[in-house]
C-alpha cells in the first residue's frame, strides 16, 4: 500500500475541560510520539488516559489546544476520514456480532470502496499475522473467546493499514495468561507492522513491557512523567511517580535489560550458567538460588564472559 | 350494536341430517362448503391481516426511529400507542363508523392500531439493545450515522423487531375476526354467521381451527424468517 506506514503524533497543550467551568480531564498535555513507536499512557483511575486517547480520533472534542498527525490537526480534517485512518481497537473489542470474521475485518477496507475478493484475501492475510486460523474468516464473534475475539479486533484495526493505531486498554479484560501471550503476540506484530501506537492501561507492568514510552498521567489529567520505561524506573520525577510504578521498581528495572548489555569479566571459570539473553532480573534470581556470587554468561552454550552480583546489582 | 349489511350467505336450506340436528363436527357440511364459505373467508382474512401488518409495521418503524433518535418522545409515543391498544376493538368500530362508514378502512385503522404497540416497543428495545461497544468500534472506524444504522444498530435490532412481528402477527389474525362486525369479510364472517343460526358448532370450530392454523403457520414462517436473517445468533 502508498499509505505511510508510521506517523509522527503531537500533543500540543491538548486540554479537555467539561463544563464551562467543570473538572480538568486533560489538562495542557504535550508530548511527541515519534513515527512507529509506542507510546503507552498509563495512571490511576481519573488521569484521563481514555479521554486522552478519545481526543486524538475526536470521539471526544478537544476544548484548547491541538492534536496534530504528521502535522495535520486532527480539526483540519473530516471526522470519518480522519477516523478511518486511525486503526482503533477498545477493551470489549466491539466486533459486530451479526457479521463474520472475516466482515468485520473488512469493515474500514468496505468504507474505502474495496470489493470482496480484496477482503477476502487482506483477511486472511491478518488472521495469518495475529495467529488465527484461516477456518475462523466465516465464523461468527458470539462463538470465539475473549483472547480471540482480541485478536481479530486488532485484525480489524489494521486491515486498511493506518499509519496510527489507538488501543484503549485492549487486555484488561482477558485472563493473564492469554494478556501475557497476546502482550508478546502484539510486540512480534508491532515489530512487523511499525505502526506508531497509542496504548492505554492501568497496568504499570503491561506499560513497561509494551511501551516504548510511558507518559504517566495524574488526576485531573496532568502529565506527570513522559520517558522510556528504563527511565521512568531509574529516575521517576517524583514522589507519585515512584510509588505509581511501585517499590519493586528497581527489580522492574532490572527485568528490562539483558546480560549482554553488561560490561562482561573475562574469567569464565565455575558457577551457573545463563544465556546473554537472559534478564539481569532473573540472572540475579538465579544467583541467589544458587548462592553463588558469579554468573557464567553464555553464547549459544559457550561462556564468553561473567558477572558478579556486584556488577549486577550496581 | 353494528351489525353488517350485505346478503347472508346462504350456507343452510340443503342441511343434512348432521347439520339440522346440529352435531358437534359434520363434515359433509365442510366439503360442501369450503368452496363457498370457508376458503373466500381465510383468504379474506389473510388479506385483512397482512394489509394491517403491513402498514402497521411502516408505521412503527418511522415512529421508532424518531422515538429511538429523539429519546423525548419514546415516551409521548409509546404512551399513545399504549392508549390505542387498550382500547376495546368493538368500541374502537363504534367510534370509526360515523366517520370511515363500515368499509374495510374502518376495520384496518383498528386492526393497525393494535400492531402498533407491539412493533414500536418492540423496534425501540431492539434498537437501544444494540451493544454500546459495538457502536463505539463502529464510530471510532470512521462510520457515518447513516451507515451506523444501516449497518450496525439495525440488522442487530433485527431479533428483537422479529419477535415483536411475530406477536403482533399472531394478534391481528385473532383480532381480524372481529372484522365481521363491520364488513362481512374474514374468518370472523363464518363464526359470526353460525352463532345467529342456533350455534352451529361445525362452522364455529372450522372457522376458528382455520383462524389458529392461519396464526401458527404465520408464526412458523417468521421463524423461518428470522434464521435466515440472522444467522449470527445461533453461532
Amino acid at each position: 500500500m502508498a499509505e505511510p506506514q508510521a506517523a509522527e503524533l503531537v500533543f500540543d497543550h491538548a486540554t479537555k475541560r467539561y463544563g464551562d467551568a467543570g473538572d480538568l480531564a486533560v489538562d495542557h498535555l504535550s508530548l511527541t510520539v515519534p513515527a512507529g513507536e509506542i507510546c503507552v499512557l498509563v495512571g490511576p483511575s481519573g488521569g484521563g488516559k481514555t479521554t486522552a486517547l478519545k481526543l486524538i480520533n475526536r470521539l471526544i472534542p478537544l476544548t484548547d489546544g491541538d492534536i496534530r498527525i504528521d502535522g495535520v490537526s486532527i480539526n483540519d480534517q473530516d471526522v470519518t476520514q480522519l477516523r478511518r485512518g486511525i486503526g482503533y481497537v477498545i477493551q470489549n473489542v466491539g466486533l459486530f456480532p451479526h457479521q463474520t470474521v472475516e466482515a468485520n475485518i473488512g469493515t474500514v477496507p468496505r468504507l474505502y470502496g474495496r470489493d470482496k475478493r480484496w477482503i477476502r484475501a487482506r483477511a486472511a492475510e491478518l488472521l495469518e499475522l495475529v495467529g488465527l486460523d484461516q477456518s475462523y474468516a466465516k465464523r461468527y464473534p458470539g462463538s470465539l473467546s475473549g483472547g480471540q475475539r482480541q485478536r481479530v479486533g486488532l485484525a480489524r484495526a489494521i486491515a486498511a493499514n493506518p499509519p496510527l493505531l489507538l488501543m484503549d486498554e485492549p487486555f484488561s479484560a482477558i485472563d493473564p495468561i492469554v494478556r501475557a501471550r497476546l502482550q508478546d503476540e502484539f510486540l512480534r506484530l508491532q515489530h512487523e507492522v511499525r505502526k506508531t501506537v497509542v496504548f492505554v492501561t492501568h497496568d504499570v507492568d503491561e506499560a513497561i513491557k509494551i511501551g516504548d514510552r510511558i507518559a504517566i498521567l495524574r488526576e485531573g489529567g496532568k502529565l506527570a512523567q513522559y520517558a522510556t520505561p528504563q527511565e521512568i524506573l531509574e529516575h521517576p520525577t517524583d514522589d507519585f511517580v515512584a510509588e505509581f510504578v511501585g517499590k519493586d521498581r528497581a527489580l522492574k528495572a532490572l527485568a528490562l535489560r539483558t546480560l549482554d548489555t553488561m560490561p562482561l569479566r573475562r574469567e569464565t571459570g565455575d558457577g551457573p550458567r545463563a544465556e546473554k539473553t537472559t534478564t539481569l532480573r532473573d540472572a540475579l534470581s538465579l544467583l541467589m538460588t544458587e548462592r553463588a556470587q558469579t554468573l557464567v554468561v553464555t553464547d549459544g552454550g559457550q561462556p564468553i564472559g561473567s558477572v558478579t552480583r556486584e556488577d549486577i546489582l550496581q | 350494536m353494528i351489525v353488517a349489511g350485505g346478503p347472508v350467505i346462504p350456507n343452510f336450506g340443503s342441511g343434512s341430517k348432521c347439520e339440522t340436528t346440529g352435531g358437534w363436527w359434520c363434515t359433509d357440511w365442510l366439503r360442501s362448503h369450503w368452496g363457498d364459505t370457508l376458503q373466500p373467508a381465510l383468504v379474506q382474512h389473510v388479506e385483512l391481516s397482512l394489509l394491517a401488518i403491513a402498514i402497521g409495521f411502516v408505521l412503527a418503524l418511522g415512529l421508532a426511529l424518531v422515538g429511538y433518535r429523539f429519546r423525548l418522545l419514546d415516551g409521548p409515543i409509546g404512551a399513545f400507542s399504549d392508549f390505542l391498544y387498550t382500547i376495546p376493538s368493538l368500541a374502537l368500530f363504534q367510534l370509526l363508523v360515523p366517520i370511515t362508514g363500515l368499509t374495510e378502512t374502518t376495520v384496518e385503522i383498528a386492526l393497525v392500531s393494535y400492531t402498533l404497540l407491539i412493533l414500536y416497543r418492540n423496534m425501540v428495545a431492539g434498537l437501544q439493545n444494540v451493544p454500546p461497544e459495538a457502536l463505539e468500534s463502529a464510530r471510532g472506524m470512521g462510520l457515518t450515522p447513516l451507515q451506523m444504522f444501516l449497518r450496525v444498530e439495525l440488522p442487530l435490532a433485527v431479533p428483537t423487531i422479529v419477535a415483536g412481528l411475530r406477536i403482533a402477527t399472531v394478534s391481528t389474525i385473532s383480532i381480524a375476526t372481529v372484522a365481521a362486525f363491520v364488513i362481512p369479510k374474514g374468518l370472523g364472517r363464518p363464526i359470526f354467521i353460525a352463532l345467529q343460526q342456533d350455534l352451529f358448532k361445525t362452522e364455529i370450530i372450522a372457522a376458528g381451527g382455520l383462524c389458529i392454523a392461519l396464526a401458527l403457520a404465520a408464526d412458523i414462517l417468521l421463524v423461518f424468517v428470522q434464521r435466515a436473517l440472522t444467522p449470527w445468533s445461533r453461532a
